[in-house]
């Protein structure tokens, strides 16, 4: 009974807490890419602006949720659902602390990255229930982009499971103890970094939604917590791939001094942080140009990476 | 456990019959990655959650996406779907049902013998007797016994890989400096 209470209490607090804060970080991301433009950003609403999430959730949930009457109804109420539960089902196995965490799953890094090949669905289906053409190229675009970007995020990270020795990934955590592994797998958090942010859709590599070229991408015909559900989709995206990216390369929550909590979160709100200073700092590519560099570039500098990382550990055993 | 077995089974199931008889071919789609799906838990339950896990990330995450990709970019309208509705007219369904319900008696009469001899053999039914094979083991298995079966597959991707770059080229040449006469020769 005891042992179900503290699960309950760890799934709920998480769920809590990972809301929060990604409805938070949309309005730390405004004022963070103020203050990097040299602006104020939204300062109005509470004190610093704090409570401008709240004034956008009223907003969005009061406005007119349109389905519109060219698309196809089932799918077009699918897709956005299916963002938010790929990307809040990988954070189930994310090792947030000693103790803390939802489940301890043996293939726990294989579940991360089938949920956000999963993701890609919300995407697709989004551009193509819509009917639209700027939707359908959106779609497009985010079906090549998700699908190359996929097959290097995966094998980047192969060396670090070959240096752990466990797709687990407290085990994998346990094994930085000494050294944590963005030192031997520099061009594996490179790649991952990279494939992480494409996944997540972010600028430079928000391709789908290029508002200057296709309106809004594959949620120009969404409106209200629909596509609010997308909005909170990234965000939660953005949080699961910093989380993931200290996981697997910064030593989770190992650290001096502070408690191993206080550790993870401050290093994933780092991640986060560069994350959003790469928005403000780099314009968005050309699509050829994205697919060159994903194919061309990105994936044999994985290879690589593998080949070194084998041989070394080959010749170590 | 066994109960999330049948389950996943029934949806497995399910999914499929609906994959054939949907006149849209994305809602066809959808239906077949709930089928995966379905199935990748079947997987796990029965103890093999390395393969599980795969099925997910590779069919159900790359290669449904091509399909759907494949089936966006030809855009199928609405008379797709009505020609695709009369195609499914009841007399269709006459000699493919009767040829798989043939098929269906003789696996349901295999399983059911199957079954009894595995009750005897481990003294349960075989979900509860699975035991879990991870990810090491599956690696020792394919680079030990199945290591041909590997390099065959490997080399079925290789030859894949060179036929996509050949069709590539060609595409890339078109826009390149023997534009002009290759247009004309597809023209004439």
């Amino acid at each position: 009974m005891n042992e179900w209470a503290a699960i309950w209490v760890n799934l709920i607090l998480i769920l809590a807490v990972l809301f929060a804060f990604s409805a938070m970080l949309s309005w730390i991301e405004r004022r963070l890419l103020g203050l990097w433009q040299d602006r104020y950003g939204p300062n109005r609403v509470g004190p610093f602006g704090v409570l401008q999430i709240v004034a956008d959730s009223i907003k969005l949930l009061t406005k007119e949720d349109w389905i519109p009457p060219f698309a196809d109804r089932a799918v077009f109420v699918l897709a956005p659902a299916i963002v938010a539960v790929t990307t809040l089902l990988a954070f189930a196995v994310v090792p947030i602390a000693p103790g803390i965490g939802v489940v301890d799953l043996n293939i726990g890094l294989l579940f991360f990255l089938a949920m956000s090949s999963l993701g890609v669905y919300s995407i697709v289906l989004g551009g193509w229930a819509s009917n639209n053409k700027y939707s359908l190229l959106g779609g497009f675009r985010a079906a090549a982009q998700m699908l190359s970007y996929e097959v290097f995020m995966g094998l980047a990270l192969m060396g670090v499971v070959m240096l752990a020795g466990s797709f687990n990934l407290r085990d994998i955590v346990a094994a930085q103890e000494n050294l944590w592994f963005c030192i031997p797998q520099i061009l594996g958090l490179a790649t991952f970094a990279v494939a992480g942010i494409a996944e997540a859709r972010r600028l430079p590599f928000d391709l789908p939604e290029s508002e200057n070229e296709l309106v809004a991408g594959f949620h120009t015909e969404y409106s209200s917590m629909k596509f609010g559900m997308f909005f909170i989709g990234e965000y939660v995206g953005i949080t699961l791939i910093s989380a993931m990216i200290v996981t697997l390369f910064f030593g989770g929550w190992l650290g001096p001094l502070l408690p191993p909590l206080v550790w993870f979160l401050l290093k994933t709100f780092i991640v986060i942080v560069c994350f959003i200073l790469l928005r403000a700092a780099l314009p968005r590519p050309r699509y050829d140009q994205l697919m060159t560099y994903g194919w061309k570039v990105m994936l044999p500098v994985t290879l690589v990476n593998l080949l070194i990382t084998g041989a070394v550990v080959l010749s170590a055993a | 456990m066994e109960a999330t077995f049948y389950l996943s089974g029934v949806i497995a199931v399910a999914a499929t019959l609906m994959v054939i008889t949907r006149a849209s071919a994305v809602h066809a789609l959808l239906y077949l990655i709930v089928s995966l799906l379905a199935v990748a838990i079947i997987f796990f339950v029965l103890g093999a959650p390395f393969v599980a896990a795969l099925e997910v990330i590779i069919y159900a995450g790359a290669v449904m996406v091509l399909f759907v990709f494949v089936i966006m970019m030809l855009n199928l309208g609405k008379a797709a779907a009505v020609k695709e509705r009369e195609w499914l007219s009841p007399g269709m369904w006459v000699g493919p049902s009767i040829l798989s319900a043939l098929l269906l008696a003789e696996l349901i009469y295999i399983l059911v013998q199957n079954v009894q001899d595995v009750q005897g053999a481990y003294g349960g039914t075989a979900i509860s007797s699975g035991a879990v094979i991870d990810s090491k083991e599956v690696g020792i298995a394919l680079f030990g016994p199945y290591l041909l079966g590997v390099e065959l597959a490997s080399l079925l991707l290789l030859a894949g890989l060179v036929g996509a770059c050949h069709l590539g080229w060609h595409t890339e040449l078109r826009f390149g400096s023997h534009s002009a006469s290759r247009s004309d020769r597809a023209r004439s």
